[in-house]
């Protein structure tokens, strides 16, 4: 439990560094597993990095284990963005703070954007296929990044529609 | 320093406060696909209706909780602390930290705590699993896409380039590298900063 805080605190909570930590550097969970358990973060009401914290955390250490990683998810962002409000209340002026806030947004942009693509890979085992996946994909970044629809209809559209090809290529 | 200036001075009652906790209560339960969906109604709520953040402060809470290492949601714990300093101080201020993000988390927490729990107990069931894999392709692309609004925030090619370019460079570095991911925000930290990007 207390190696989960740890582990967890050692990072911002960026997703981008959450996958790069638990898929890559602690191989914890493939790829294909941490894409589930994203999913389900996902469609959860709630802060997704967060339930992920809860979700993995409880899986291996039951509740203790849920509320130390979201703890340990939350603690240190929490009293360094604090402090960021108290610096950025005193040089919001300084253009200098203005351009490495931009700077970092644009730097966090890539980071998430890497991820996605890494992850891509994850498609592979998929029981859909490769090219159904990656219409699927193609239509919900089109639908969320180009014509900014609503989240909630895309998870539910095509979310959906997955979901029910998915069902149908399983075997019962 | 006209953000400042302009700052609402407020009193607020123990009755405010628990509306508040109730509000954010609220907007945890419809928060599916992540908090950032919730922020219309918070805008009403806080700026428009109760008038205890001015849009200045709204934007600036979630503009340092995006350039901040940390889950985004930060920015909901931002507007408790810019509500109580402008009730009159740290302590409010802090206080109000405890009521948004005691508020915003802990429904959501449960619900999502319980339900992949039962997710995971029944992981063989032929629905749970078309579920999890089906959505599998969607959740890669709402990544992507995220990344891209953020990076779209800045619209003027002719001025922005370096910044898109940047963001592309990070990209791929990431992807074919792999770099501890704290070091490149410290890079674009710096660029940001002298002003090069």
């Amino acid at each position: 439990m207390s190696f989960t805080l740890l582990a967890l605190q050692g990072f911002g909570g960026v997703l981008a560094i959450v996958q790069q930590e638990l898929v890559e550097r602690k191989r914890w969970m493939t790829k294909e597993e941490f894409v589930e358990e994203w999913a389900v973060a996902q469609i959860m009401p709630g802060p997704n990095v967060v339930n992920l914290a809860l979700m993995i955390g409880g899986r291996h250490f039951g509740l203790p284990g849920a509320i130390a990683a979201a703890a340990g998810m939350l603690a240190i962002p929490l009293v360094l963005v604090l402090l960021l409000a108290l610096v950025y209340g005193q040089y919001a002026g300084h253009p200098a703070v203005s351009g490495a806030l931009r700077g970092m947004a644009a730097v966090a942009a890539g980071l998430i954007i890497a991820t996605g693509i890494k992850l891509f890979a994850a498609l592979k085992n998929n029981p859909l296929g490769v090219p159904v996946c990656v219409a699927l994909a193609v239509a919900s970044f089109v639908c969320i990044a180009l014509l900014r629809v609503p989240l909630v209809y895309v998870l539910l559209g095509l979310g959906g529609l997955a979901c029910v090809l998915t069902y149908r290529k399983l075997r019962p | 320093m006209s953000a400042l200036a302009a700052a609402p001075s407020l009193s607020l009652q123990w009755s405010d406060w628990l509306d508040l906790l109730t509000h954010y209560l609220t907007f945890s339960v419809m928060s599916v696909g992540g908090v950032i969906s919730t922020l219309p109604e918070m805008h009403r709520y806080l700026v428009e209706h109760q008038r205890w953040l001015n849009d200045v402060q709204f934007n600036a809470s979630i503009a340092i909780a995006q350039a901040a290492p940390g889950p985004n949601l930060l920015f909901v714990a931002l507007m408790g602390w810019t509500i109580g300093m402008n009730a009159g101080g740290t302590p409010l201020a802090l206080l109000g930290v405890l009521i948004t993000m005691t508020g915003i988390l802990l429904p959501s927490s449960t619900i999502s705590y319980l339900g992949a729990r039962w997710g995971h107990r029944n992981r063989d069931l032929r629905a749970v699993r078309a579920f999890k894999q089906g959505m599998a392709p969607i959740v890669i692309a709402l990544l992507i896409a995220t990344g891209w609004i953020l990076a779209s925030a800045h619209k003027d090619p002719a001025r922005d380039w370096p910044l898109w370019l940047l963001t592309g460079a990070t990209t791929l570095i990431v992807w074919r590298c792999r770099i501890h991911l704290l070091w490149l925000l410290a890079v674009g930290a710096i660029l940001g900063g002298f002003g090069v990007v």
